[in-house]
């Protein structure tokens, strides 16, 4: 199973394994990771889901789709690299992937 | 048009009419607590419903928790444009507000006042509002019978709204008026209970803009300031609002609001449902621990704004149902919150609950409550301090209910405080 580490603000590390087809939301919330709400269960409608990609690993997470453009917008702390973890699903392509948390989600 | 209902007649049970006779925006059955019913009914045999008469004309009832966020996140087919309540908004007195609008405009005028409530603000804000649940705390008479509504509910909120608005403490109980004046639309929301007429509301209103301007114009230029009037007088996308004196009350009124009625009629909602589920309180005296779940499981439960409103912008399906270009869609956050298919045990008040955030009281989408996180850390605190005084809030008799299809509001609820037992 593709292992996807987890980095909390604080620099707390999570590394666990996630089945291919969840979504990074999910395998953070099934491990009961800290630090990502997801308030809408994945329907990109919250944002507070919000995760910061590894520069590593940017290019290989896709891009942003309109709708999760327009949540992040109202996000807080957003930078290049940020992502809402709901609309990236895990594949083994991403085994090893490292994304770090916000401070907090808003 | 339908006939007025007199609030002294009961309205007749949800099962006794024929599906397509359901109307579930009389204010009254809000009122008198019928409406969970009539939502259940909907909820099994027509979640998404067309009611062709009412009040405020024919509308659809979006009842299911995952066709309401499909409906929220949806805001290219769902407009906000102009209004968000059932009722359409007066031709004449439309003050613009950006929970009304659809992007691009919201966009820029959402993001202006947003730095207020973001986190980084709201750490600095913490220990302020402590201080000033303690005070209110500390002031209760322990014993006595009084109204918490009055006392706590609506003296707390309003005065974190002074301190978002940097407002004159001494005149803050303007601020909780204003809100009345602007929630109490008969027209809109269906709330029988007017406290003023057409005329009075406008000309109350228009004092609130001007008492704003004066603040607006004191604190141009180089105030530098993170309440909400500093940060439209400053930001370039917004300083230009004060040319156009009615978009800058739309959006005082919805600052005013949003804060205001939900947030006060959570800390009600909140201490009734404790006495109402006795083991739930004391879950909560053996673990203080679980305030915050139970802050989420509290907004849940009251679903402090009972609706929003969206306009189909073209046609389009749902739930099945074929939705025209033009017709109001009434996303039900209040039947959605019971939804049991989304949430388990859902006509449950549980503490504890697992992914008690999953609900839609914030709603969902680019206009999901900008407040959120302030609405919650008011709650949080207040519980906090709550519990290190007091064995029991309890209620004594019925609380009085707000009649409107939009506000479920609590609007007296008398109490005794019983101290903790040294
Ligand atoms: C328990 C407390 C609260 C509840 C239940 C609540 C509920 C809501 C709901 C249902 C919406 C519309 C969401 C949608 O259309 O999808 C909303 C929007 C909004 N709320 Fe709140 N609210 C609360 C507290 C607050 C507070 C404390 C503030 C401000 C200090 C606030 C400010 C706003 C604003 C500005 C909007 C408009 C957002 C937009 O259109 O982009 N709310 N709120
Ligand atoms: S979980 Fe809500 S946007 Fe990702």
């Amino acid at each position: 199973m593709p292992s996807v580490t987890y980095i909390e603000a604080d620099g707390k590390e999570h590394k666990v394994d996630v089945a291919p087809g969840l979504s990074l939301m999910e395998g953070a919330v099934n491990n009961l990771v800290p630090g990502i709400d997801a308030d809408c269960g994945g329907a990109c409608a919250c944002a507070t889901c919000h995760i910061y990609i590894e520069p590593d690993w940017h290019g290989k997470t896709g891009t942003r789709n309109e709708m999760e453009q327009s949540m992040l917008d109202f996000a807080e702390g957003i930078k290049d690299n940020s992502r809402l973890a709901c609309q990236i699903k895990v594949t083994d392509e991403l085994d090893g992937i490292v994304v770090r948390l916000p401070v907090a989600q808003f | 048009m339908s006939v007025a209902h007199d609030q002294n007649t009961s309205l007749p049970s949800a099962y006794d009419l024929p599906l397509e006779d359901i109307d579930v925006s009389i204010a009254q059955l809000f009122q008198t607590q019928q409406h969970f019913e009539y939502f259940e009914r909907l909820r099994k045999e027509d979640p998404v419903h067309y009611c062709k008469d009412s009040e405020f004309g024919a509308y659809w009832s979006v009842t299911k928790f995952n066709d309401i966020v499909e409906v929220d996140s949806n805001h290219k087919i769902y407009s906000s444009d102009k209004t968000i309540v059932i009722g359409d908004a007066d031709p004449d007195f439309n003050p613009p507000m950006f929970i009304a609008m659809d992007q691009p405009k919201h966009d820029v005028q959402r993001k202006a006042v947003t730095p207020a409530v973001a986190p980084v603000n709201l750490a600095k804000l913490e220990s302020h509002i402590r201080e000033n649940v303690c005070e209110i705390l500390d002031g209760l008479p322990v014993g006595e019978t009084f109204d918490w509504v009055d006392r706590v509910s609506i003296e707390l909120t309003t005065r974190m709204l002074a301190i978002l608005f940097d407002f004159p403490w001494e005149d803050r109980r303007k601020l909780t008026w204003w809100s009345d004046v602007t929630t109490s639309n008969p027209a809109q929301v269906g709330a029988d209970a007017s406290i003023v007429n057409e005329e009075e509301r406008k000309k109350e209103l228009m004092e609130c803009l001007e008492y704003f301007m004066n603040l607006w114009t004191s604190r141009g230029e180089n105030y530098e300031g993170t309440d909400f009037v500093s940060l439209l007088a400053t930001n370039p996308d917004t300083m230009e609002m004060s040319n156009d004196p009615l978009e800058f009350l739309g959006n005082l009124m919805l600052l005013i609001v949003g804060g205001n009625d939900t947030t006060r009629n959570s800390i009600s909602g909140g201490v009734l449902a404790l006495n109402q589920n006795p083991a739930e309180y004391n879950k909560l005296r053996a673990n203080p621990d679980l305030i915050p779940n139970m802050v989420s499981e509290i907004i849940r439960w009251v679903t402090p704004l009972g609706h929003m409103r969206r306009t189909a912008l073209e046609d389009t399906e749902l739930g099945g149902k074929k939705i025209k270009k033009g017709d109001r869609v009434v996303m039900w956050y209040i039947s959605g919150n019971r939804d049991d298919e989304i949430i388990d045990r859902a006509n449950e008040f549980l503490i504890d609950r697992d992914k008690a955030r999953h609900h839609l009281s914030f709603g969902f989408g680019i206009h999901r409550c900008m407040g959120n996180r302030v609405g919650e850390m008011q709650l949080r605190i207040l519980w906090e301090e709550i519990m290190k005084r007091f064995e029991k809030v309890e209620v004594i008799g019925e609380p009085e209910r707000l009649c409107s299809n939009f506000v479920m509001g609590i609007t007296e609820m008398m109490v005794k405080l019983h101290p903790l037992k040294a």
